[in-house]
């Protein structure tokens, strides 16, 4: 007897960042049922933020890449589609049509506001266009930044802000070993900042960085660390002792950097804590920040929490970065929480009105929020893709689709510069080679001409 | 030597899924995955049979009298995510009974 089995299940996955490209790979493991994927992505290249967000200082995360992603989107059953910006001119009713299932990946785009007078003066921007603009992403590489102040204030205390902090106070000399894009080297190097100021609302027992970034700090021979805020009144004194393991670690470092004896330090990253912006202050340009104090109040670790003292200062400076979160973009007519920017599901079946939708499902950011490390992202995706062949076990997908090559008539006629993954090979492959030459991992097109032409795909 | 896990580690759970003697911690199942800097190595447990070392996408994982100097530390900290760990679990019983 033969079992016929099922023609392949065809899959489009959406944004081809750390959440999406981890789908691909679970869907690839599957052994009792064939699934080939399309990946469609906005930027001519891939790997969402391991690529553009990720710092150029550390590239052994970025070898995630060629170790896992690049091994994903190499395999036959998967066809890469970069330049395809979904909500343009393929909308998801497109792709319900074309595939058995379509998975969102798209990532959170945009940023959360401070929601405090001054905040559009010039001099003020998100953390998240820094880091964009310095990994040489094409939507960012036009932007300017004035390093002309001896002072810049980055306001909260994740990873994110430790990465800005670092990169603004980094040795050139390290920075032009690396991939950051060689207009943010000659940028940093007329650099006036001396002191990058970190506010935080909380206390240094509540700091949202962690220890890894933390510890690095400390690598630095030429940047002092200074803790502002950071002692607590006799009653308080035996909390640090009842935080949990993470967090003692933490204060742990905290101290025994603001401990360290550096001969001739050239700059300082400065952690006040307790401290909440209330208005960034100038005309037109940013020319100080408003601060108010907090004290911390509570008996344990877990009920800790702040209150305003009413007290107030000024700190000049020309330069404020908000990094208190990125956020979720809706997507075309796709549901969205606005409150969370991420798209409603239920582990990761995308819901509209509590009702689930068919066939389409979400992951990565854009499903849990900005949260985690990259393998976070890879978690994310088994609940998803768990899901999906649920579904499909279930007789629950559609199984009428359009065939590969109809999709890629489809894409081609739409989009005018369609990138694949032989095309993005040959940009990567120059990228690299332009590296060699100046012993850096890669030297990076940053603008979507370049990238094309790279690619060899006339605009 | 045991081998241990570094600052690179991106948490992606590959040496886990390959460990022959269940070794690595949090397990993506569990919940304190979810709130995970990185994985930890149980020195205790480790038999040292390099598994993980080729499975690791980042190269985070050393035996650990090769552990580069910037990340010495890292043997303490692995051996005590996992005294943590311990007394976590002794609480938890402790107070459901
Ligand atoms: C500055 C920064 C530094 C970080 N550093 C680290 C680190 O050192 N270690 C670590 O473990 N984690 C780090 N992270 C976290 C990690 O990058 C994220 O967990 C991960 O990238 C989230 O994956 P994602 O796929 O959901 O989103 P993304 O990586 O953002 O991928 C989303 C993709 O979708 C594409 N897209 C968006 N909209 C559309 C559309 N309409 N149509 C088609 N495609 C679209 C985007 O271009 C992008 O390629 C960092 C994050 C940031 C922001
Ligand atoms: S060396 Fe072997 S036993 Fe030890 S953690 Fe790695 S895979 Fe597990
Ligand atoms: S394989 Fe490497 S990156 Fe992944 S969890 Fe293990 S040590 Fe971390």
């Amino acid at each position: 007897m033969t079992t016929q089995k099922r023609p392949a299940l065809r899959v489009a996955v959406v944004g081809a960042g750390p959440a999406g490209l981890y789908a691909v790979g679970q869907l690839l493991d599957q052994v009792d049922v064939d699934v080939d994927v399309d990946v469609l992505e906005r930027l001519p290249t891939p790997h969402g933020l391991v690529r553009a967000g990720v710092a150029p200082d550390h590239p052994l995360k970025k070898r995630v890449i060629d170790n896992m992603f690049e091994f994903y989107l190499d395999h036959p059953r998967v066809r890469f589609f970069g330049n395809v910006e979904l909500g343009d001119r393929v909308v998801p009713a497109d792709l319900a049509l074309w595939y058995d299932a379509v998975i969102y990946a798209v990532g959170a785009s945009d940023d959360r506001k401070l929601g405090i007078p001054g905040e559009d003066l010039v001099g003020s921007y998100a953390a998240r266009e820094f880091v964009a603009w310095y990994n040489g992403h094409p939507d960012f590489s036009d932007r300017q930044f004035d390093l002309s102040s001896e002072r810049a204030v980055i306001v909260g205390t994740g990873n994110v802000a430790l990465d800005v902090a670092r990169i603004l106070t980094c040795d050139l000399e390290v920075l032009r070993q690396t991939e950051i894009a060689d207009y943010a080297l000659d940028t940093l190097s007329r650099s006036k900042i001396k002191e990058v100021l970190i506010l935080a609302r909380r206390s240094h027992m509540q700091g949202a960085f962690n220890n890894p970034e933390l510890e690095e700090l400390g690598e630095s021979s030429t940047v002092a660390v200074e803790l502002r805020n950071a002692t607590l009144t006799p009653e308080q004194q035996c909390l640090e002792q009842q935080l949990d393991w993470i967090d003692r670690r933490k204060v742990a470092t905290l101290k025994k950097l603001q401990q360290r004896q550096l001969e001739n330090p050239e700059k300082r990253i400065v952690f006040q804590f307790l401290t909440s912006p209330e208005r960034i202050l100038g005309d037109e340009r940013v020319a100080g920040v408003s601060l108010q104090s907090n004290r911390l109040v509570g008996d344990s670790p877990d009920t800790l929490a702040i209150e305003g003292t009413g007290e107030t200062t000024e700190v000049a400076t020309g330069l404020v970065f908000r990094s208190i979160g990125y956020r979720g973009n809706a997507l075309a007519d796709l549901p969205f929480y606005d409150s969370t920017g991420t798209i409603p599901n239920a582990l990761g079946r995308v819901l509209q009105h509590n009702e689930i939708l068919p066939g389409v499902y979400v992951t990565g950011w854009i499903k849990r929020g900005p949260s985690g490390v990259i393998g976070s992202n890879k978690k994310c995706a088994r609940e998803t893709t768990s899901c999906l062949l649920e579904d499909l076990a279930a007789g629950r997908l559609k199984g009428d689709v359009l065939s590969p090559v109809a999709v890629e008539a489809e894409l081609r006629q739409r989009c005018k510069a369609l990138v694949t993954q032989s095309d993005w090979h040959r940009i990567d492959s120059a990228e690299r080679l332009a590296g060699t030459a100046q012993s850096r991992p890669r030297v990076k097109f940053t603008d979507r001409a370049s990238l094309l032409l790279a690619a060899g795909v006339p605009e | 030597m045991p081998y241990v896990i570094t600052s690179p580690c991106v948490a992606d759970y590959s040496c886990l899924e390959i460990c022959p003697v269940d070794c690595i911690s949090p397990n993506p199942d569990d919940d304190a995955f979810d709130h995970a800097e990185q994985l930890y190595i149980d020195p205790d447990r480790c038999i040292d049979c390099a598994a993980c070392v080729d499975a690791c996408p980042v190269n985070a994982i050393y035996k650990q009298e090769l552990l580069p100097p910037r990340w010495t530390h890292y043997a303490e900290v692995n051996r005590d995510y996992f005294r943590n760990a311990e007394k976590r679990i002794a609480v938890v019983q402790e107070t459901s009974l």
